[in-house]
């Protein structure tokens, strides 16, 4: 028979791990799916320098590794496997990973968010041979070469900076001629000498056979295109959240964001708990992710105080004794 | 990697002996220090590379120390992993996956 757990906790990130770790001290053994893409967002990010208790600064990923081993330390159980499917109706959810089932009284939902692209006939195929979604990881290769960055955000002023160590020049892509991009990143950005400018301007296409070649632009104004040569191309145009594994069962938003009850963490399915990216279209700060994440464990633990080995279980004996299945 | 890590360091001057002229095919590991998701990859490689010894040899390529391979086989992102077979490249992996997605991909080689 399948052992109920407590608490399955989907995904990880700063509010996964946030998550499991005060759930891990509460004793309640959360069994925590990272999903392949371990850590999150910030796996992605170089220098985070506003994650407090850091006054140095700290990598996105060493601050995610430190996450994790927190989270072990206190007994969650984590496995960087994918859910496939779950059933989040009823006292016990039931959840899908690598062709075995888990159960559980309750589910955190920390799936995060995906980079967004532009959705070119192009862009696709050459994810790997020149567009790229995380300058982090791509940016060594174009040394001496000339790369673009689309987006107006932090996240686009941070890959241009990032990319302007290696590349011979960067250019900004951006819709407008006005920045989201938080003062600080855009005058880091706007400093830099290898960081030029199209505004007005969006990417249209993407040239090359095996790699990137070059881009079309087109622009916003007049409707005039014209090519950019550049052999990189680094989307930093946001984020959806990852909410298509539940998006059926719980209430989300013409975005797909989870929709949460006033400022709990409560989703509208009982025993089902939504924290991070995938309910936060405002903030999506590590920090406020972690909040969230801390957010839901609680609301976790309130519930399973009134839901837990009491009188609503309704397989009392796995409960009582329970069995592992293989995995 | 540890001490009894099951995968094999290569390197610009050892990848023709160690890859190129191996006969079982090599699964080769594209990766660096400041690449967040190749820390997810690599331990779920030491897994199979441990599991599947019989069969295929894995490989670790640092693409910081070793620019010339990876200028070779054109790596514009990590983590990448290329399979050798014979020494030519038969199969391109780019991106993080999970254990069950990468042994699919492996299947035909392990």
């Amino acid at each position: 028979m399948t052992k109920l757990h407590d608490v399955i906790v989907i995904g990880s990130g700063p509010a996964g791990y946030t998550a499991a770790i005060y759930l891990a001290r509460a004793d309640l053994k959360p069994l925590v799916f990272e999903g392949s893409q371990l850590g999150g967002a910030l796996m992605t990010t170089t220098e985070v320098e506003n994650f407090p208790g850091f006054p140095e600064g700290i990598q996105g990923p060493d601050l995610m590794v430190k996450m994790r081993e927190q989270a072990a330390r206190f007994g969650a159980d984590l496995r960087s496997e994918d859910v496939e499917v779950v059933d989040l109706t009823g006292d016990v959810k039931r959840v899908w990973v690598d062709g075995n089932e888990f159960h559980a009284r309750a589910v955190v939902l920390a799936t995060g968010s995906a980079a967004r692209y532009l959705d070119l006939v192009d862009e696709q195929r050459l994810i790997g041979r020149g567009v790229s979604a995380c300058a982090t990881c791509d940016g060594f290769f174009f040394r001496n070469q000339d790369v673009a960055v689309v987006g107006g955000g932090d996240s686009a002023m941070e890959e241009a900076t990032f990319l302007s160590r290696f590349a011979r020049s960067v250019t900004i892509v951006h819709r407008r001629d006005t920045f989201r991009a938080s003062a600080i990143m855009l005058d880091r950005a706007k400093a830099d000498p290898k960081i030029r400018w199209e505004t007005h301007a969006a990417v249209t296409g993407v040239r090359g056979d095996s790699l990137v070649e070059g881009l079309e632009l087109t622009d916003l104004r007049t409707g005039e295109t014209r090519e950019l040569a550049v052999t990189g191309l680094f989307l930093a145009i946001g984020h959806d959240p990852r909410s298509q594994l539940f998006r059926d069962q719980v209430t989300v938003d013409d975005e797909g964001y989870v929709r949460t009850r006033g400022r709990t963490s409560l989703t509208d399915v009982e025993g089902v708990f939504a924290c991070g990216d995938l309910v936060d279209h405002i903030y999506r700060q590590a920090i406020t992710a972690a909040g969230s994440g801390c957010a839901a464990s609680l609301d976790a633990q309130h519930y399973l105080a009134s839901h837990g080995a009491a009188t609503t279980d309704p397989e009392p004996e796995l409960a009582a004794d329970p069995v592992s299945v293989p995995v | 990697m540890a001490a009894d890590s099951k995968t094999v360091t290569v390197t610009d001057a050892s990848f023709a002996d160690d890859v190129l002229l191996s006969e079982k095919p090599v699964i080769v590991d594209f990766w660096a220090a400041w690449c967040g998701p190749c820390r997810m990859v690599s331990p779920i490689l030491e897994e199979i590379a441990g599991a599947h010894s019989d069969k295929v040899t894995i490989a670790k390529l640092d693409v910081d120390a070793n620019p010339q391979v990876s200028q070779d086989y054109k790596i514009l992102s990590l983590p990448t992993m290329l399979v050798f077979k014979g020494g030519k490249p038969v199969k391109q992996i780019i991106g993080a996956k999970p254990k069950a997605a990468l042994l699919a991909e492996f299947a035909e080689y392990l």
